[in-house]
């Protein structure tokens, strides 16, 4: 039997959940005796690539490259897992929702400067007018909330996910844990 | 001399239990040693039936009926915990979660929170419907204390305990349906209450973040509730 393919991708988070990732310490190179790292920040592989078993997803959809992105994870992945409170409650990114995109970005780039103020465009794909938790947009297999997830419940949880079961996060983990 | 109590028998989830006539069903229920989840409830105030997630099956009854403002009936089968009543409660703590900005990472009571370990306890990973994500305000002109508006979910433990008591009266509600607020005084800033004594049991009583003290950080915010049977027991044995 061939190993599963996973891959990790960060999308509007802070890489903390990644961070907790790497926490996992030697317990990385266990996991990667079972399964094969195909996608990830922490991999140099740069097109999401196909036939994915279990793809992680942290952070919410803050821009329309994000939205393009979980949109072609989704096709190409068997499993998706919402990884962390970013993507599956919006958590920090979504708090500029009430205040609006431009507010924010007025605050960021215009309010607190006086010597030529401007908002960047250029190479930078574009906010979105609000921010959503992954599960408004692709359907999401298996949820794990904490900010970040700790790196026990992520080993348990792909320990699991690798030996083909399905694990509980509810029992694991919770928000803002 | 204290009048007889009549004594009523009836069941909960199987068991057979003697309560007096007096007794609401979640008081049998405590009493004996089953949980049923609760979120204005709070022993030492008044009951004011409003977040629903107490509602059990009676058996006989189409109806769910909310455990802390039902008493109990001679013969009552009761059901506490089912599929369908799971799912009730879920649906009402995710409503909770999408109605105002429940930001669980950031928040002064993560950690400490009833409405997440609530969420937690019910198996709840993800809000189903989407989030509102409303502007709302927080009053920090209260030398001491905070009003977090986005981590209110008006169960109005504040607005009870501030009256009954503390006997101020600063905590009322203004507003209908998704734009009701908790006010002090006429809706002024807290700071400018003349109402507010400051003694501080409404931050307390709170479930949530959304009064807190000041200086408190992410996680830092931990309540103290036991002042309040306390009191009361207190004043009980004074009368
Ligand atoms: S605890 Fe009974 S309705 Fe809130």
């Amino acid at each position: 039997m061939s190993k599963p393919r996973l891959a990790t991708l960060w999308l509007d988070g802070c890489s903390g959940c990644h961070m907790s990732l790497l926490d996992l310490d030697e317990r990385l190179l266990e996991l990667a005796t079972k399964a094969d790292f195909v996608f990830s920040p922490l991999v140099d592989v740069k097109e999401f690539p196909r036939d994915v078993d279990i793809a992680l997803v942290e952070g919410a959809i803050g821009t329309d490259e994000d939205r393009e992105k979980i949109l072609k994870v989704r096709e190409r992945s068997r499993l998706l897992v919402a990884f962390g409170d970013c993507a599956v409650t919006g958590n920090v990114p979504a708090m500029r929702n009430p205040h609006g995109t431009c507010c924010v970005l007025a605050r960021a780039y215009h309010e607190t400067v006086t010597e030529s103020p401007q908002t960047p465009t250029e190479n930078l794909p574009r906010l979105a007018e609000r921010v959503c938790p992954i599960h408004e947009v692709v359907a999401v297999d298996l949820v794990i909330p904490g900010c970040p997830p700790p790196a026990d419940v992520i080993h348990e949880v792909l320990t699991e996910l690798v030996a083909g079961r399905m694990p509980d996060p509810a029992r694991l983990s919770r928000f803002g844990q | 001399m204290k009048p007889q109590v009549k004594i009523k028998t009836l069941s909960i989830d199987g068991r057979d239990i003697g309560a007096r006539e007096d007794e609401t069903i979640l008081e049998v229920a405590r009493e004996n040693g089953i949980a049923i989840p609760t979120l204005c409830w709070l022993e030492g105030l008044s009951t004011v039936g409003a977040c629903r997630l107490c509602m059990v099956e009676i058996e006989g009854s189409s109806r769910l009926l909310p455990a802390c403002t039902t008493h109990v009936e001679e013969g009552m089968r009761i059901a506490t915990d089912s599929e369908r009543l799971r799912r009730y409660r879920r649906q009402i703590v995710e409503l909770i979660f999408s109605e105002r900005n429940h930001v669980c990472s950031v928040c002064v009571s993560n950690g400490h929170c009833e409405l997440q370990s609530l969420a937690q306890a019910l198996g709840i990973v993800r809000v189903h419907v989407p989030y509102r994500y409303p502007r709302l305000d927080v009053d920090a002109s209260h030398p001491r204390f905070v009003v977090d508006h986005n981590r209110c979910i008006l169960c109005t433990r504040c607005v009870r305990v501030c009256d009954e008591v503390e006997g101020a009266h600063t905590w009322d509600v203004s507003g209908r349906g998704v734009d009701a607020r908790v006010i002090t005084d006429l809706a002024q800033p807290w700071g400018a209450s003349e109402s507010c004594t400051g003694c501080g049991k409404c931050v307390h009583v709170c479930p949530t973040g959304a009064l807190f003290e000041k200086g408190k950080s992410v996680a830092e915010m931990s309540k103290r509730r036991q002042f309040l049977p306390y009191l009361t027991l207190m004043r009980e044995e004074r009368r």
